[in-house]
């Protein structure tokens, strides 16, 4: 059995999830700020293709970044690569439908925060800096660790937009999905079946994880309660 | 050590407006919730902005619309203890604190100013806990240190003892006392608790609706509230509008009465107030300030009788001011039953001329 697409699968996830990791996490930080007003406008667009079919972002992706694509042609042009049909296409696809995931979930952390720990912070002369990686972050931590596993998990099960940009290489741009959807046409059950249990094994441990951290999450801190990170009491 | 403070703010149907100025003493800032107390708090820490006005804290400007002036919460070196005391919960006392001391202050003797305000606020053996493993006072304690460890040139306490049960309240409060007594500056101690601020405070800043009373001593909010909103809240339960009929001779529309009162009757005077603790039942039914009344309701306090009356005069399907609240020790209550007919005199000493 080749273990391309599994090794493929988990290159373009991690590296997607890296990029969504910190474009959401900007992304939740400044739009929490914006009026009411914009933010509901680019609310409604950065989450967009989360609803949209993967095939019309893979469709608008082509557009953009295909050889004849604006993007594209200037990047062939100028640095003399295609953007499509290699298995870092997949990235961008990925990217995108795997962004909305992390935004919505590191926003719904952000506004759960409570608000009174920042002012507190600048009161005491703290500065913003300070406060966002040291009181405001570790205290969102749950939320933006869930929104990461979940952004991972969706672009590692990304089909629609990423067989549209990368098409389906054996050994160059196979993914997992893009190969059990090949082996069903080929009509190769059995390896299809591999390639399904391998994939039910990672989104089992996937959600496993998920619930454990939402379960952290919405535990109440009591009095004397044990500290989970250093056993202190 | 001074603090002024003259803003209006307009929050759709809320407009605060609030004006007053404090030495180095506890004001208290007196108000029912929603009032604009913590709104109050908040513009003075910087974290909300003003529509327009001055702040000034110790002959420095923290905020002045006119010049353009508007510090950052950080630069206003004001302390703020919030009602839940915002510590920071993934960090430890220690690290609470000494987050001030090398960052803001940046100290040398971190350490040994960090050990000094352990001592101070008996929160030594404490160090190495989370926020979360600590009681309701021992937060106070850490919050309040971490306040003082900024060297605040004022400091604004929102409703410290207002999360907590009765027992608890008690401790806090003893303890809060104790520690605003070796605060030499300025306190803003906001509260809608009358009793916690007349125990607590030295001056008074009733607030109601967003609007600032003037500011007077907290015993003369309690002996000679001089507006309605102020009697409201210095606990007073029992008021009539009202007609002058002589210098000193009032007739209480609510009550269909014509009342005597110690003082001049002022030109502004709209309302009358009566404690419900100041009237008492009387045997003869008529006579100089004697109100006879229809017993509506008797109720059973801790340490004594409630009894709501109406007053014969009052004007039929009156309102709520017509009824009287009356509160006499269980003994004297005793045979008064509901329907009953008493009366009962109001001393002209005891009656309080507020204006609108």
């Amino acid at each position: 059995m080749d273990w391309f697409p599994l090794y493929n699968s988990l290159r373009v996830a991690s590296i997607s999830t890296f990029i969504t990791f910190f474009l959401g996490i900007f992304a939740a930080h400044y739009i929490a700020k914006t009026p009411r007003l914009l933010k509901g406008v680019l609310d409604v667009i950065l989450t967009l293709p989360m609803v949209l079919p993967p095939t019309v972002v893979g469709f608008f992706l082509l557009k953009t970044i295909g050889p004849l694509g604006p993007v594209g042609s200037w990047v062939l042009e100028h640095w003399g690569f295609k953007m499509t049909m290699t298995w870092y296409s997949a990235i961008f696809a990925t990217t995108i439908v795997t962004f909305p995931l992390m935004y919505r979930t590191v926003r719904g952390a952000f506004e759960s925060f409570d608000t009174t720990l920042l002012y507190s912070g600048q009161t005491l002369g703290l500065s913003n800096t300070f406060l966002f990686w040291r009181v405001i972050m570790p205290n969102c931590k749950q939320g933006i660790l869930a929104g990461t596993v979940l952004a991972f998990a969706r672009a590692l099960g990304e089909y629609g937009a990423t067989t549209m940009v990368t098409g389906y290489i054996p050994g160059r741009t196979a993914t997992i999905s893009t190969t059990v959807y090949q082996l069903w046409r080929e009509g190769n059950d059995a390896l299809a079946y591999k390639w399904v249990f391998v994939n039910l094994a990672i989104s089992f441990v996937v959600l496993v994880t998920v619930n454990m951290l939402e379960n952290r999450y919405t535990r109440p801190k009591g009095r004397g309660q044990q500290n989970s990170l250093t056993g202190e009491v | 050590m001074t603090i002024l403070v003259d803003i209006k703010k307009n929050l759709g149907n809320f407009k605060l407006n609030v004006q007053f100025e404090a030495r180095d003493e506890i004001l208290a800032l007196l108000g029912a919730s929603g009032c604009g107390k913590s709104m109050t708090l908040k513009c003075i820490a910087g974290i909300v902005k003003p529509d327009e006005g001055v702040i000034v804290v110790n002959g420095s400007t923290l905020f002045d619309s006119k010049k353009g002036i508007n510090l950052t919460p950080q630069k206003r070196n004001v302390g703020l203890l919030f009602q839940n005391y915002a510590l920071f919960p993934n960090m430890t006392v220690e690290e609470n604190i000494m987050a001030v001391l090398t960052r803001v202050k940046k100290a040398k003797d971190a350490p040994a100013r960090f050990r000094s305000l352990c001592e101070r606020f008996y929160i030594t053996g404490l160090e190495r806990h989370y926020p979360a493993q600590l009681s309701g006072g021992q937060q106070q304690r850490v919050a309040l240190a971490r306040i003082m460890a900024s060297d605040p040139s004022i400091i604004m306490l929102d409703e410290p003892l207002s999360a907590l049960d009765s027992y608890l309240r008690w401790q806090l409060e003893l303890e809060l006392i104790q520690m605003l007594e070796d605060f030499p500056a300025t306190t803003l101690y906001v509260s809608h608790n009358r009793d916690e601020v007349f125990r607590i405070c030295d001056r008074v800043c009733a607030m109601s609706a967003g609007h600032a009373e003037k500011v007077c001593s907290t015993e003369e909010l309690f002996e000679k509230p001089s507006s309605l909103a102020a009697a409201f809240l210095s606990g007073c339960k029992n008021y009539s509008r009202i007609e002058t009929r002589g210098q000193d001779v009032v007739f209480a529309k609510d009550w269909g009465i014509e009342l005597l009162c110690a003082e001049r009757v002022p030109a502004n005077a709209a309302y009358i107030g009566v404690r419900a603790h100041f009237i008492a039942p009387v045997r003869a039914g008529e006579g100089q300030n004697i109100v006879p009344c229809r017993v509506l309701r008797v109720m059973q306090d801790v340490f004594s009788t409630i009894i709501m009356l109406l007053p014969q005069g009052a004007a039929p399907g009156g309102n709520d001011y017509a009824k009287i609240r009356m509160e006499i020790p269980k003994e004297e209550a005793k045979g008064i039953r509901e329907g009953d007919t008493v009366s009962v005199k109001i001393q002209p000493r005891d009656i309080m001329l507020l204006k609108r």
